[in-house]
């Protein structure tokens, strides 16, 4: 497997990707945060958030659909927040009848489902962009001078780093058990579940003690290159007029988001 | 690639802002002590072991085992984790692993990642570990196994019932559909669980038994974790049955304590509706409230700008 098999990076010329790391982040945690402070049902600030989002879609010169059409992944988990439609505030709209237990949906339920729905579309889209305009390690970097501690984003790091060495190891014990579990056409393979997890089970055991021994590896070959229990890097990132402006205008768009939220 | 997402990651929009905020609190503050730990048991060989340990857990995670009718079994690790490398160390492995999936594949939120945190990585420590723990100095083979699968089983069950206690403060998810359904789907995976995960640890003991002797589980926890872990299966184990066969009683509980309209109404509102209290509800009172905010933001800008100015010199 390559080295970026895991990468959400997109390489482009673009003021998005040329801005500074941090005001990345920090912008796009005050967005996520924005939307959850937004009441329910503030559709115009949940349209003016979408049309943010949009603009900073078209200056990743990624394609201003770019996040949407990668969205989709936060959508299975909205099967848990659908009872909210059926919340005993509000006026009924209808009453269903499944397997005897009977289901009202509420006008409030309803908007309180269609807000969830929103505040989710809208975070996931960020999370997206920001991965997708920011090389990995310039992210952590910019969450180190967070005050994120730097042994959390150090160990981040390692695992990103090692993160397709294991999966390559993950892989080859895949293609080993397969390569072991011939079955006839219509004849089942394997015997019961308890011995196919017992399987797994080795199997995770054998990839612990893999990566606990590499671990050992790593750790003399850093000792033996001069390691003192620092990480060390020589990209300094710093804040340019232009990260100033695009930091001070987003926040002030997504202040302007809150009050029509309030307002409206 | 490679990737399917888990069903225990919560997106951000689901949980309001005072759960997440209390999530991130107690894991900030799980974690902070986590690093203190790890950092004196194991000075600079931290961060290449721990680092490693998060990929192992990312990675063994793509281990399935086909179940029945094309649903495979998938692998969380938290537990196991705890019992080989100590609660502590698992904390910060559990954090560095769902940091990455919120992070770069979207599975789970930032907001929400505090309580990601806790249910999948702090939850289970304690309990796996905590376990564990009670007769991690017996010779019987077979007892530490058994103790070991109850222990990954009933810490799977509690972080899918604390996750949906979080949707419910949340008013996301009604009680009486969130924990059948989240319960009901999370015995059954936690039963896989608890099978690989004795698997895993006999496989272990068979082949570095170094790493399971008494005293070296007793240097990475002291005996107080059992009560942590005690505690907390404890109450999963009386909670469930009473919230998904009970959900009305529960709520009703809940109601009288105060705590679900606490988490309904959001106290975060500093400025309620945008008007100032002694100004009462008039055009300037919202001027003034909007001055406010805008003074706020302004405020956290130059206090950011600071920090990063710093760093930078």
């Amino acid at each position: 497997m390559h080295a970026d098999a895991f990468d959400r990076y997109y390489a482009a010329e673009s003021p998005l990707h040329r801005l500074d790391p941090r005001v990345k982040v920090i912008v796009t945690v005050a967005f996520i945060l924005s939307n959850a402070l937004l009441p329910d049902g503030a559709w115009a600030a949940f349209g003016l958030g979408w049309i943010f989002l949009l603009l900073a879609n078209s200056a990743s010169n990624l394609g201003i659909d770019f996040t949407f059409r990668r969205s989709f992944i936060a959508l299975p988990f909205m099967l848990v927040a659908v009872s909210a439609i059926f919340a005993p505030s509000g006026q009924p709209l209808a009453e269903w009848t499944v397997g005897g237990i009977s289901l009202v949906p509420t006008d409030a339920g309803l908007i309180r489902f269609g807000s969830i729905l929103l505040r989710t579309w809208l975070s996931v889209q960020a999370g997206i962009l920001l991965v997708a305009v920011t090389p990995f390690p310039d992210l952590i970097h910019a969450f180190e001078h967070l005050r994120i501690p730097a042994v959390l984003t150090t160990i981040i790091a390692f695992l990103y780093r090692y993160l397709f060495v294991l999966t390559d190891e993950v892989l080859r014990l895949l293609r080993a058990r397969d390569s072991r579990s011939a079955a006839l056409p219509g004849q089942k393979s394997g015997q019961t579940v308890f011995w196919r997890a017992q399987i797994a089970g080795n199997m995770a055991g054998q990839l612990f003690l893999r990566s606990y021994e590499r671990s050992d590896r790593i750790y003399n070959a850093m000792l033996a290159r001069g390691y003192t229990g620092q990480m060390r890097t020589l990209r300094a990132h710093v804040m340019r007029r232009r990260d100033w402006l695009v930091f001070s205008i987003s926040l002030m768009m997504l202040l302007l988001v809150q009050l029509i939220g309030r307002l409206g | 690639m490679h990737y399917a997402p888990a069903p225990l990651h919560i997106p951000d929009g689901f949980l309001n802002l005072v759960v997440s905020l209390t999530f991130w609190a107690l894991t900030i503050i799980a974690v902070g002590i986590a690093i203190s730990k790890t950092n004196k048991a194991l000075g600079e060989k931290q961060v290449p072991l721990m680092g490693i340990m998060a990929a192992f857990i990312f990675a063994a995670q793509m281990l399935n085992f086909p179940v029945a009718g094309g649903t495979s079994g998938h692998f969380l690790g938290g537990a196991l984790a705890a019992i080989v490398l100590g609660p502590w160390a698992a904390i910060l492995v559990m954090t560095a692993v769902i940091a990455v999936q919120g992070l770069l594949f979207q599975d789970g939120g930032l907001l929400v990642m505090g309580a990601n945190i806790f249910n999948m990585g702090i939850l289970t420590a304690m309990i796996g570990f905590g376990l564990y723990r009670m007769v991690s100095a017996s010779a019987n083979k077979t007892l530490k196994l058994a103790v070991a699968g109850v222990g990954a089983w009933i810490s799977t069950v509690a972080a899918a019932l604390l996750t949906s206690l979080q949707l419910w403060i949340s008013g996301t998810s009604s009680l009486q559909i969130v924990v059948p359904a989240m319960l009901g789907v999370h015995v059954l995976i936690g039963i896989g669980e608890a099978l690989v995960t004795v698997a895993a640890l006999a496989f272990i003991m068979q082949a570095r038994p170094d790493l399971l002797e008494a005293e070296t589980v007793a240097e990475k926890g002291g005996r107080s974790w059992i009560a942590a872990g005690v505690i907390m299966s404890l109450a999963a184990v009386l909670l469930s049955p009473l919230a998904s066969g009970d959900p009305d009683g529960l709520e009703r509980v809940a109601e009288d304590f105060g705590f679900l309209q606490a988490g309904l109404e959001a106290p975060y509102q500093i400025l309620p509706d945008y008007t100032i209290p002694f100004l009462g509800e008039t055009a300037l009172s919202t001027i003034v409230a909007g001055i406010v905010g805008a003074l706020v933001v302004l405020g956290l800008m130059v206090v950011i700008g600071g920090m990063l100015k710093k760093r930078n010199a």
